[in-house]
C-alpha cells in the first residue's frame, strides 16, 4: 500500500517557512536558467527570423559579415544576371545590391556611442523582405537624402526618431519614416537610397547581393556555379543560414556563460534542498518508524520523502519560470561581436525552454531529496520508535 | 560563549558541512562573475593617459588616409605617432580568435612600452617584412616558437597571409594583455597596392603620444579641427574613452551579469537563513532552558548570530580559496572569450565582506524570534 500523496503535501504545508525558503532558492536558480536560455533563444530567433529560406546572400569569399564584404559593380552585375533569380509581377528580377556601413550614433539617455547598421537599399529590397513594413511616416524618395529607421533604432538613438535629422558623411539626413520589421535585425537598422549612400560614403561598391530564388532547390545550382566562377571571389549562402551564423558566437557565449553559472548555482540549491530534507527526516524519526511499524515498506517511505522533495522542486521550478516569463516584456540591445553592430532582441520563452526549466527544478528536487530519503528508508523500526 | 557557538556549529555536522559548501559555491560564483566583469573592463584599465586615438568619425570600419600622419605629427605637443588597423584574420578556425593588428611596428612598440620585446628579437622583427610578434600567453596557447610560420586567412583583406614569428613580448605588469598579435602594416599595404589600389595607403587609426597629459584634450580637439570638413573627418579621444566605447556597446550583457551576481547572493542568503531557522526552531526548548538559567535575550542573539556568521565565514573562505583554480580553468578553457582573467584583491575583499553580511542577515529573524519567545512556551514545545 502506498503512502498517500497528501502526506507529502501536508508535511510541506506544516513547515511553511522552510518550504518557501527552499523552493525560493530553487526558484531563483530556475529563473537564471530560464532567463539565460530565453536570452540566447531571443537573439537566435531575431537573427534567424531576419533571413528567409527562399533568399540567398552573395558575399565576398571569406567575409564573415556584410560589413567586411566588398563586391565591385561589374561583379554584382554578373551575379544579378543569373537564371535562378525569380521575377516579380512586373517581370523585373528580384535581386538587390546593397551597401552596408556602420555609423556611430549616440544612445538616448546615456549618450554613449554604439554602432548602427546603415543599409543602402534599392526598391527591390523591400520586395525581398515582406516582413519589413512601414510603421509611421513614408518611405524615402529615391535620390534624396532621406532615410527610414527601424523601430528599435528610432527609439534608442539620438536623432533617429521620425522627423529628426541625422548627420553623417557630411550631409544631413531627414528621417521620414519608421520601419516595423517585427522581431528581426532590420528593426535595428537605418535604410536609405543606395545611390545616395554610395556617393555620400564614397564607396562605389556593394557589400552584398540579395536575391530571391525561383525555387528553393535552385540554391545548389546557383551556389555551385557562382563559387566556381573564376571572375567572382564570392560565397553564396541561404539568407537564413547567413543570419544564423551571425548570431552563433554571441548566442554560444550567452549559453555557455549561463550554463556554467546555472550548474554552479544549482549545486547551491541542491545543497539547500538536502539540508531541508535531512532536517525533515531527522525531526520525523518517530513518525517514520510508526509508518514502518504500520506496515509501509521501505520503498513506500522512500517514495513519500522523494515526492516531498520533488514537490519543492516543482514549486521552485514554477516560481522561477513564472518570474522568467515576466522577462519577455523586456527588450535588450547590445552589439553583436560578429557584425560589430547594434542589435535589439527580447527574451523569448518557448515551450521547450519552459519544459527544460521545470525539469531542471524537478531534477534539483530529485537530487536534493535522494540521500535524505534513503536515510529515512533505511531506518531501523525499533530504534527510530525509541528515539526522542 | 565562544566555545558554545563552536559546539553548536559542530552539532549537526552534516547540515553545517552542506551549508558551508553551499556558501562556498555561492561566494565562488560571485567572485567569478565579478572577475568576468573586470575582464570586460581590462582594455580600459590597460589604457594609458598619454595616448590619444584618432579614427574616422563615421565609425571604425571607415579608414583614414595615411597622408594624415604628417599633419598630425606637426601638431605641437605630440611626441610620437603610430598607426595601424585591425586585421581580423582567422587562424586555422574561427574558434581560435585572438586580436590581430597590422601596425607600424617600430613606433608602435616605442609608444606601447608595456609590451616588452627582447632587443635582439626586435631587430629581426623590425627588419623582416613578414615578421610578426605575439604575446607570451598567446604563444603558449598555440604552442608557437620563434621561427614558426603562422598563416592567417584574411576576412577583411582577402587571401592567406604567411607570417613568421620573430618575437614574443612580455607584459610589464601582470594585468598587461599578453594575447595580442602584431605584424607590419607595410606588409598588408604592399599587397593592397597591387590588388586593390583604391584601398591602399589607408590606416584604421592613429595613436599619438602626447608630452603633457594635461593638454591631451586640447590636442585631441586640435587634431579633429585639422581635418574638419574634409572627406574623412576624424574623431580623437583618449585611449581610455576609446576602449570604454567598446565596453559600453555590450553594456546590456555586463548588466545582466551583475544582476545575476546579486541573485546568487539572494540564493545563498535563503539557504543560510533556512538552515538557521531550522536550527533555531529545533533548539527552542534549549534556548528556553538557557533563559531559565538567567541568560538574556541578547545572549541568545549572540549565540545564533555567532553560529550563522561562523558558518558563513568558513563557507566564504572556502569559496575564496576555490576561486583561484576556477579562474585558472576559465583562463585556459575559455581563453577564446576571456583573454585576461585576473582575480583582483578587491574582489576577494568584497567576497569576504558579503559572506559576513549574509551571515548576520540570515540570523536576524531566527535570533529575533528566539529572543522573544516566552520561556514557558519554549519549554512547552515538542518536536
Amino acid at each position: 500500500m502506498k503512502i498517500p500523496l497528501s502526506y507529502s503535501y501536508r508535511n510541506l504545508v506544516t513547515r511553511r517557512l522552510t518550504t518557501v525558503l527552499t523552493a525560493g532558492g530553487m526558484g531563483l536558480v530556475v529563473f537564471v536558467f530560464a532567463a539565460v536560455l530565453m536570452l540566447a533563444e531571443g537573439l537566435r530567433q531575431t537573427l534567424v527570423a531576419t533571413g528567409s529560406y527562399d533568399n540567398a546572400v552573395v558575399l565576398r569569399a571569406s567575409a564573415e559579415s556584410e560589413v567586411q564584404s566588398i563586391i565591385e559593380r561589374d561583379k554584382a552585375a554578373i551575379i544579378a544576371s543569373q537564371p535562378e533569380i525569380a521575377l516579380n509581377k512586373e517581370g523585373r528580377p528580384l535581386v538587390a545590391q546593397e551597401l552596408i556601413v556602420l555609423f556611430n550614433l549616440r544612445k538616448r539617455g546615456t549618450n554613449m556611442p554604439s554602432n548602427v547598421t546603415i543599409r543602402g537599399v534599392s526598391p527591390i529590397s523591400l520586395e525581398l523582405r515582406p516582413e519589413v513594413r512601414l510603421a509611421a511616416g513614408r518611405m524615402f524618395r529615391p535620390g534624396s537624402t532621406e532615410v527610414v529607421t527601424g523601430k528599435d533604432t528610432a527609439g534608442r538613438f539620438v536623432g533617429a526618431g521620425l522627423g529628426e535629422t541625422l548627420r553623417f558623411a557630411m550631409r544631413d539626413w531627414t528621417v521620414v519614416g519608421v520601419l516595423d520589421a517585427g522581431n528581426t535585425a532590420f528593426s535595428s537598422e537605418i535604410w536609405g537610397d543606395i545611390d545616395q549612400m554610395q556617393q555620400a560614403f564614397r564607396r562605389p561598391i556593394f557589400s552584398s547581393v540579395i536575391l530571391r530564388l525561383r525555387a528553393p532547390g535552385d540554391f545548389y545550382n546557383l551556389k555551385a556555379r557562382l563559387e566556381a566562377d573564376p571572375r567572382l571571389p564570392v560565397q553564396v549562402k541561404r539568407e537564413i543560414v547567413f543570419y544564423e551564423d551571425q548570431s552563433k558566437r554571441m548566442a554560444d557565449f550567452i549559453r555557455l556563460l549561463g550554463l556554467v553559472l546555472t550548474v554552479i548555482f544549482s549545486l547551491g540549491a541542491v545543497l539547500g534542498a538536502m539540508i531541508t530534507m535531512y532536517a525533515a527526516v531527522a525531526t520525523r524519526t518517530v513518525e517514520i518508524g510508526t509508518l514502518r511499524a504500520l506496515g509501509f515498506s521501505r520503498g513506500n517511505v522512500l517514495t513519500a520523502i522523494m515526492l516531498e522533495s520533488l514537490l519543492i522542486g516543482l514549486l521552485g521550478g514554477l516560481a522561477g519560470l513564472g518570474a522568467a516569463s515576466l522577462m519577455t516584456f523586456f527588450t535588450i540591445s547590445t552589439t553583436n561581436w560578429q557584425t560589430f553592430a547594434e542589435v535589439a532582441f527580447s527574451f523569448t520563452l518557448t515551450p521547450d525552454i519552459a519544459a527544460k526549466s521545470l525539469l531542471f527544478g524537478l531534477g534539483m528536487g530529485l537530487l536534493g531529496g535522494f540521500l535524505p530519503a534513503l536515510q529515512a528508508a533505511r531506518m531501523n523500526i525499533v530504534e527510530s520508535l525509541r528515539a526522542l | 560563549m565562544f566555545k558554545l557557538i563552536l559546539r553548536n556549529t559542530l552539532r549537526h555536522r552534516l547540515r553545517t558541512t552542506l551549508t558551508i559548501l553551499g556558501m562556498a559555491i555561492a561566494i565562488l560564483s560571485f567572485g567569478l562573475l565579478r572577475t568576468v566583469v573586470d575582464a570586460w573592463y581590462a582594455g580600459v584599465e590597460g589604457a594609458a593617459a598619454d595616448r590619444l586615438v584618432t579614427r574616422n568619425a563615421i565609425s571604425l570600419i571607415f579608414r583614414l588616409p595615411l597622408a594624415y600622419l604628417n599633419k598630425i605629427q606637426t601638431i605641437d605637443g605630440i611626441k610620437k605617432v603610430t598607426y595601424g588597423f585591425w586585421f581580423g584574420g582567422v587562424y586555422i578556425d574561427e574558434k581560435n580568435f585572438f586580436p590581430q593588428f597590422a601596425v607600424e611596428l617600430p613606433t608602435y612598440l616605442d609608444i606601447y612600452s608595456e609590451f616588452v620585446v627582447d632587443p635582439e628579437q626586435r631587430q629581426v622583427l623590425v627588419k623582416e617584412r613578414n615578421a610578426c610578434v605575439a604575446g607570451r600567453k598567446l604563444a603558449q596557447r598555440f604552442g608557437w616558437k620563434l621561427g614558426d610560420i603562422i598563416t592567417l586567412k584574411g576576412t577583411i583583406f582577402p587571401g592567406d597571409w604567411e607570417l613568421v614569428l620573430r618575437a614574443i613580448y612580455d607584459g610589464v605588469e601582470e594585468t598587461t594583455d599578453e594575447t595580442r598579435f602584431f605584424f607590419h602594416w607595410d606588409y598588408v599595404n604592399e599587397t593592397m597596392k597591387k590588388n586593390f589600389p583604391t584601398v591602399a595607403n589607408q590606416v584604421g587609426w592613429f595613436i599619438s603620444q602626447v608630452e603633457d597629459i594635461e593638454r591631451a584634450p586640447l590636442i585631441a580637439a586640435q587634431i579633429d579641427a585639422t581635418f574638419a570638413n574634409s572627406l574623412a573627418e576624424t574623431l580623437t579621444e583618449s585611449e581610455k574613452a576609446f576602449q570604454m566605447g567598446f565596453v559600453s556597446m555590450t553594456k546590456a550583457i555586463i548588466m545582466a551579469i551583475q544582476v545575476v551576481s546579486y541573485v546568487v547572493i539572494a540564493i545563498i542568503l535563503i539557504v543560510l537563513a533556512n538552515t538557521m531557522a531550522m536550527t533555531a526552531r529545533e533548539r527552542q526548548e534549549e534556548h528556553a532552558v538557557l533563559k531559565t538559567l538567567g541568560f538574556q535575550g541578547r545572549h541568545l542573539v549572540t549565540l545564533i548570530a555567532g553560529e550563522s556568521v561562523a558558518i558563513a565565514f568558513l563557507g566564504g573562505l572556502a569559496g575564496i580559496i576555490a576561486i583561484f583554480p576556477a579562474a585558472h580553468f576559465f583562463r585556459t578553457a575559455l581563453g577564446n572569450y576571456f583573454r585576461i582573467f585576473n582575480v583582483s584583491d578587491e574582489t576577494l575583499a568584497i567576497c569576504l565582506l558579503i559572506a559576513l553580511v549574509v551571515g548576520v542577515v540570515a540570523a536576524i529573524f531566527p535570533a529575533w524570534r528566539a529572543a522573544r519567545v516566552p520561556i514557558a512556551e519554549g519549554l512547552r514545545r515538542i518536536g
